[in-house]
């Protein structure tokens, strides 16, 4: 249990070329359940390994609860990390292999084999407790990597690299809603690898949203969809993401493409660089009066909600078509001023109210 | 659907059936003749029977017990060198570099020693170990230990096995690295967050990925090891006096040294019989405790 921070934290693997980590400064708190989302190669992996010492950063250091580890090995740090693939120690039954970390720290047999049957049981595997590891199926194998991950009691953070890869969708729904269970009942930090975002989503209390080794937010779910405080957050999460529009701001008005000037909720000071308004499609809609003139190219049916995509001055955007109505002959774009963002080259730009 | 039958398709497989016979099936056959047959010289042949075998088999005679002792020098040496190779090459596989230059270097270094003729080998020790000239055994002789395996059975017996030893290692090394280079990086890493020891590391990953080429690497030192000849045979000539007299070279006495072409015949089928066995039983037990593994 701890709370684990990042000082001036950055990796570059030898040999290659730039950082895969860049340079980081950061604090997570006790018993958070963190998930790390990004697209592939974006130094998720290494981020984790890093915390869990399996990798050594080449500039900054870690720190657990304020006191520098970045010298420990995996061994000391105390931490419990599950990989992607799952990883079985064959010749073992289901039993010997949940409770081999227990083994190997000396922790006395009738508590490890209490615990060892806890797990199991969290995780369905109950029945298959003596059975031969290397037979089971990959679901099974990666349900004895998470038992593993799990089963010491006394771990200061838990680390999970994309841990469902493998499991079958049903299943992995099940699993996840397991593991949120268990951060529930036992305050431990929990860090949990994944790019997708629903997996994200659900599982986190805080999301760290990576891109190209740099992190560009970290926030609570509803700050991420709400304030994106970078493009890439802003396009990265939700489906479909956010809409930007190149734009030219003046004070509390922006320039949209064809002309279109819009009220914002913030001045602004005179901006630098790629300037863009950002404005999610679920508060933009397509009305039959007021707002601006677009054109409809298509709806499509997410089932729950319809999208329409339409053109404003040349420039694509997706809108929401409000339940029950037809689709209107001239389309008209109305955007909730409170949720238009600004963001000069990616990065929100701060406004003054 | 009923597939055309032609009895002469057989015909296709008489080439491989000639060149069976001729490599395999006529020599064995040559030998099991003279194995039923005594002979005087002249070339004249007398049937006896299973007569050799009798008294092959039987060690109050003279030639029974002659097999037998040379049976067991075989067994213990066999066993020697599979205590001595085995552990050994699996701790060479296991300190060799996973990455880098060391990798091709060790590799190199290690083929050599199987790149070497065998009665190359056996003349490298014969000079080797003397004691007037070879460095080995002049060195050991200047610290002051009587060492000379021309004389002392145990100092010949040390030398053969050495000898084995520093020819054969390699392979059993090099098997074993094949085999810890099949184990992904994850591994390690999980039995790192594991807290597991070396030792722990090597009972849970190690050895089990290495198992399959364990076996394959312990058959075959048995194998060679137990039909040795070459090598002992150019360092001790199977002295001295009867000590390193392995049942290859007890063989070939008897049937070159001796002409005694009936017994020589019996104990070579004899001693194929046994490779045969032991061969079978190694493959059964092994099958059998893969599919055991495998339910
Ligand atoms: N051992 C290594 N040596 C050199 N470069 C590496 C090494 N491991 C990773 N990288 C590079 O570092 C970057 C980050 O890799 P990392 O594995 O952390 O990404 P990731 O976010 O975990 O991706 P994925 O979702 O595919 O697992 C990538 O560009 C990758 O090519
Ligand atoms: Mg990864």
């Amino acid at each position: 249990m701890a709370r684990i921070g990042f000082e001036r934290l950055a990796h570059a693997y030898p040999g290659a070329a730039g950082y895969a980590l860049k340079p980081m400064d950061m604090d997570w708190d006790h018993a958070g359940a963190y998930a790390l989302l990004g697209p592939s190669g974006c130094g998720k992996t290494t981020l984790l390994n890093i915390i869990s010492g399996l990798l050594r950063p080449s500039e900054g250091r870690v720190l657990f609860d304020g006191r520098d580890v970045s010298s420990l090995t995996t061994e000391r740090r105390n931490v419990a990390q599950v990989f992607q693939f799952p990883v079985v120690y064959d010749t073992m039954t289901v039993r010997e292999n949940l409770a081999f970390p227990l083994r190997n720290r000396g922790v006395p047999a009738a508590a490890a084999r209490a615990r060892v049957e806890h797990v199991a049981g969290l995780l369905g595997l109950s029945e298959r407790l003596d059975r031969r590891a290397r037979n089971l199926g990959a679901d099974e194998k990666q349900k004895i990597s998470l038992g593993r991950g799990l089963v010491r009691g006394d771990v200061a953070a838990i680390l999970f690299d994309e841990p469902l890869t493998v499991i079958d969708p049903h299943l992995k729904w099940e699993l996840r809603s397991r593991l949120k269970e268990l951060h529930r009942q036992v305050p431990v930090t929990m860090i949990y690898v994944t790019h997708d975002q629903t997996e994200a989503l659900t599982f986190a209390d805080r999301v760290v949203v990576m891109s190209e080794g740099e992190v560009v937010q970290v926030g609570t779910p509803e700050a991420l969809f709400e304030r994106p405080e970078h493009t890439f957050v802003g396009h990265f999460i939700g489906s479909p993401g956010m809409n930007l529009l190149r734009c030219a701001v003046e004070g509390r008005e922006a320039v949209l493409p064809g002309g279109h000037r819009v009220g914002l909720p913030r001045a602004y000071p005179a901006l630098a660089g790629r300037v863009e308004l950002g404005i999610r499609p679920e508060f933009a809609a397509v009305s039959r009066e007021g707002g601006l003139p677009v054109t409809l190219r298509r709806v499509e049916d997410l089932g729950r909600r319809r999208i329409a995509r339409v053109e404003l001055g040349g420039s694509p955007l997706a809108a929401t078509l409000p339940e029950g109505m037809p689709v209107p002959a001239e389309p008209r774009l109305v955007l909730d001023p409170a949720r238009l963002h600004i963001y000069a080259d990616g990065r929100l730009a701060a406004g003054s109210a | 659907m009923a597939k055309p039958r032609d009895d002469r398709a057989w015909l296709l497989v008489l080439p491989v059936v000639a060149l069976v016979a001729f490599s395999a099936l006529i020599p064995v056959m040559t030998v099991v003749n003279y194995s039923v047959q005594d002979s005087f010289g002249n070339n004249e042949f007398f049937w006896n029977g299973t007569g050799w075998f009798k008294e092959l088999l039987d060690p109050s005679t003279d030639l029974g017990g002659r097999f037998f002792d040379a049976l067991w020098r075989t067994l213990l040496f066999s066993a020697l060198c599979l205590l001595i190779e085995i552990p050994l090459g699996i701790g060479v596989a296991l300190s060799m570099p996973r990455q880098g230059w060391g990798v091709s270097a060790s590799l190199v270094v290690l083929a050599l020693p199987l790149l070497i003729p065998w009665n190359v080998v056996g003349t490298i020790w014969q000079v080797f170990a003397r004691r007037d000239i070879g460095l080995l055994g002049a060195a050991v002789n200047g610290l002051g230990v009587d060492y000379n395996y021309a004389q002392d059975p145990l100092d010949a017996w040390i030398t053969v096995v050495a000898m084995d030893v520093w020819h054969w290692t390699s392979l059993v090394a090099l098997l074993c690295y094949a085999g810890l280079r099949s184990i992904p990086d994850a591994y390690y890493q999980a039995a790192r967050v594991d807290g597991a020891g070396a030792w722990a590391v090597f009972r849970a990953i190690q050895l089990p990925k290495m198992q399959r080429v364990l076996t394959i690497a312990v058959l075959l030192r048995f194998m060679d090891s137990f039909m040795i000849y070459t090598e002992p045979f150019v360092v001790t000539g199977g002295g001295p006096g009867n000590a390193t007299t392995f049942l290859s070279i007890d063989l070939v006495k008897i049937a070159l040294g001796q002409f005694d072409l009936g017994k020589a015949a019996a104990m070579s089928i004899v001693y194929n019989l046994i490779v045969l066995a032991v061969c079978w039983v190694f493959f059964a037990t092994t099958t059998r405790r893969e599919s055991e593994a495998a339910r």
